[in-house]
């Protein structure tokens, strides 16, 4: 297979890369006039930096053996990942106008039996990363040197779970284990920081014994440095990349609405979103 | 104007109980018992060592329990095989997502802790990363209905009705250490999801002396009677047949038929048993009244048109007291003496 690995492209490729993912998902916002675009605008670098800089993967076997799992807990942030399948090139990009329709591969939440590369059924939260933990180790079980990544949001930090996967992921030593969270300081109800999670999260997690970063998650440089930190480092412990990022990021009109976890967007403004988008395409 | 006042800390609904002159008869009965007071053969430990001799042979065979493996008999794989062994702390939701993440690597894992815990603490784990995606994981768990007298904590009597409602669950409720090794092999050739009740320690040996094999979705007629059809699970099918036993001494002749699986029921045996007519079915089951083996039996015979007279023998619809656990059976009517009591009476209406 000459597909075999994930290119290094440069930053400015991945840059476009980022681009793109926006672009696949805001069209498909626009299909269903879906509000969910804000976590997709502010997760689309550190998915760029996952499938165009981290992960080995192979687009035409999305089961691949030697592939790096992605799981996603939080199965609202599907057209995320989708629009981030279809730049990897495993979902072909005529599907986008399927989007959350009846009978179609990309439903509104992401689901392992509907979507080739949806590794898991989000949707619950505070599953995905103990089934990263269960999966890390069958890995090391197999000796199969394959990383599992599991995207989290900050509004996940609140579920007990996910404190009982982070526990036992420093417990057993899964140094193969990489946990992404997006922290973007939005849940339903408000702001993550006013609810549960409070704190220095880096230091939170490394009291647990993990490996973490703290990271602005849409500088593209940044997201490359501690992706690359943490493949390399040589502690036998689990690692994550603690994601500072701004939801709607590169609508700048959509990043000043306050309320951002479900955004109202009128039906004549994905145009408008479009266009600005469009007007900023990096080379 | 002032706030109207907090009331008072008394507006439950149930009071504290009355409390009786102690009861020096009975000793407390111990979290762990097994049920080798039934005073017959026994077999040590048959999940245990019955899971450690198929692992000899399949290298996809792991276990995990969450810091029960001494009480659920898991031990005795995680000395033979420490490798294939992961002990994931009083951490169920993670057991649960944890054992997921291993089927989906190719693993069958075996995750075991008490009854209650899997089915009250880990439902939404069990459910959305296992059972949704028909994953291959063997839930094992200890303490199934009243075989302790721990109360309500540790009692779980509505895991059957709990885990019944889970699509895409097989559940199993075994009869003794015979039903556990042959539904330990069972389950680990089947490629879907299962919960099994866990019978562990000295586990008495009942169906040895019948023509019998666990399968998975069948119900067995033990032996054939002609006034009552006992439909039975778990352990209720040992005092079923000790019930039929004492009750042919009184000329009342009993059918009893093994419902090990609880899910999917084994419908066309039940009905074509229920279908002969002129029997008292009698559904009989370690577990509360609502929603189990009961319950399914009913739904069954009513769905198919069949009338019989039925009555059902099991554990009330509330929180059960705490005791000796041979106090608590008398007390719940579900004592081989019990049964054979209700069954008269119910003969004689």
């Amino acid at each position: 297979m000459t597909q075999a690995t994930n290119t290094r492209l440069s930053n400015t490729s991945l840059a476009r890369r980022a681009w793109a993912i926006r672009r696949h998902a805001l069209l498909m916002a626009q299909v269903q006039g879906q509000g969910y675009i804000g976590q997709a605008l502010g997760a689309a670098d550190l998915l760029a930096t996952s499938y165009f800089h981290a992960m080995t993967y192979r687009a035409d076997d999305p089961e691949w053996e030697g592939r790096d799992r992605f799981y996603l807990s939080i199965g609202h942030y599907a057209i995320a990942l989708y629009a981030a399948l279809i730049e990897a090139g495993i979902l072909p990009e005529d599907e986008i106008e399927t989007y959350g329709m009846d009978e179609s591969r990309m439903p509104m939440s992401g689901m392992a039996a509907y979507t080739p590369g949806m590794e898991i059924t989000g949707g619950s939260l505070g599953h995905g990363l103990g089934i990263a933990v269960g999966a890390a180790m069958g890995l090391k079980r197999k000796a199969n040197p394959a990383f599992v990544y599991n995207l989290l949001s900050d509004g996940e930090l609140g579920e007990g779970s996910t404190w009982e996967a982070v526990m036992s992921a420093a417990q057993h030593g899964l140094d193969n284990l990489i946990a992404i969270v997006d922290f973007n300081d939005q849940q339903a109800d408000g702001k993550t920081t006013q609810a549960l999670a409070r704190g220095s999260q880096s230091a939170q997690w490394q009291a647990f014994g993990w490996f973490a970063q703290e990271i602005d998650g849409n500088d593209l440089d940044a997201l490359v440095s501690a992706f690359d930190a943490a493949r390399n480092h040589r502690a036998p412990c689990p690692r994550v990349i603690i994601c500072n990022t701004t939801m709607c990021k590169g609508i700048p009109f959509l990043e000043e609405r306050e309320i951002t976890h479900f955004v109202r967007v009128e039906a004549d403004e994905w145009t408008k979103a479009l266009a600005i988008h469009d007007a900023n395409k990096p080379e | 104007m002032s706030e109207p006042p907090i009331p008072p800390n008394s507006r439950r609904l149930s009071k504290f109980k009355a409390r009786k002159a102690p009861n020096q008869k009975q000793a407390t009965s111990a979290m762990i018992a097994s049920l080798d007071s039934e005073g017959r053969d026994t077999i040590t430990a048959p999940f245990g060592n019955t899971l450690a001799e198929l692992a000899e042979h399949r290298a996809d065979i792991v276990g995990l329990s969450a810091d029960l493996s001494k009480y659920t008999d898991l031990h005795v794989f995680a000395q033979a095989h420490p490798d294939r062994f992961y002990q994931m702390g009083m951490a169920e939701q993670v057991l649960m997502s944890a054992a997921a993440g291993l089927a989906r690597e190719g693993f069958t894992p075996f995750a075991t802790t008490y009854a209650v815990f899997a089915a009250r603490r880990a439902y939404d784990f069990i459910c959305m990363a296992i059972a949704e995606e028909a994953l291959p994981v063997k839930i094992c768990c200890a303490l199934p209905g009243l075989t302790t007298g721990y109360g309500p904590s540790h009692q779980a009597t509505e895991d059957l009705a709990i885990m019944r409602a889970m699509p895409g669950l097989t559940v199993l409720d075994p009869c003794d250490a015979i039903d556990t090794q042959q539904a330990t092999r069972a389950i680990a050739d089947h490629l879907g999801p299962v919960y099994m009740r866990l019978l562990r320690g000295q586990v008495p040996n009942v169906l040895g002396d019948y023509d019998y094999a666990f399968e998975i979705g069948k119900a067995k007629l033990l032996q054939d009677g002609t006034d009552v059809l006992f439909i039975s699970s778990g352990i209720m099918t040992m005092r079923t047949l000790d019930a039929a036993k004492a009750l042919a001494r009184d000329g009342v002749s009993c059918a009893v038929l093994h419902s090990p699986t609880i899910k999917p029921l084994d419908k066309a045996t039940i009905l074509k048993q229920a279908a002969k007519g002129g029997r008292l079915v009698v559904a009989a089951e370690n577990h509360s009244v609502t929603g189990g083996l009961g319950e399914a039996v009913a739904a069954c015979l009513m769905q198919d048109g069949v009338t019989a007279t039925f009555r059902q023998i099991g554990l009330p619809d509330e929180f059960l007291d705490a005791g000796a656990l041979p106090t608590l059976h008398a007390q719940y009517g579900i004592t081989v003496d019990a049964i054979a009591a209700s069954v008269k009476t119910w003969l004689k209406e």
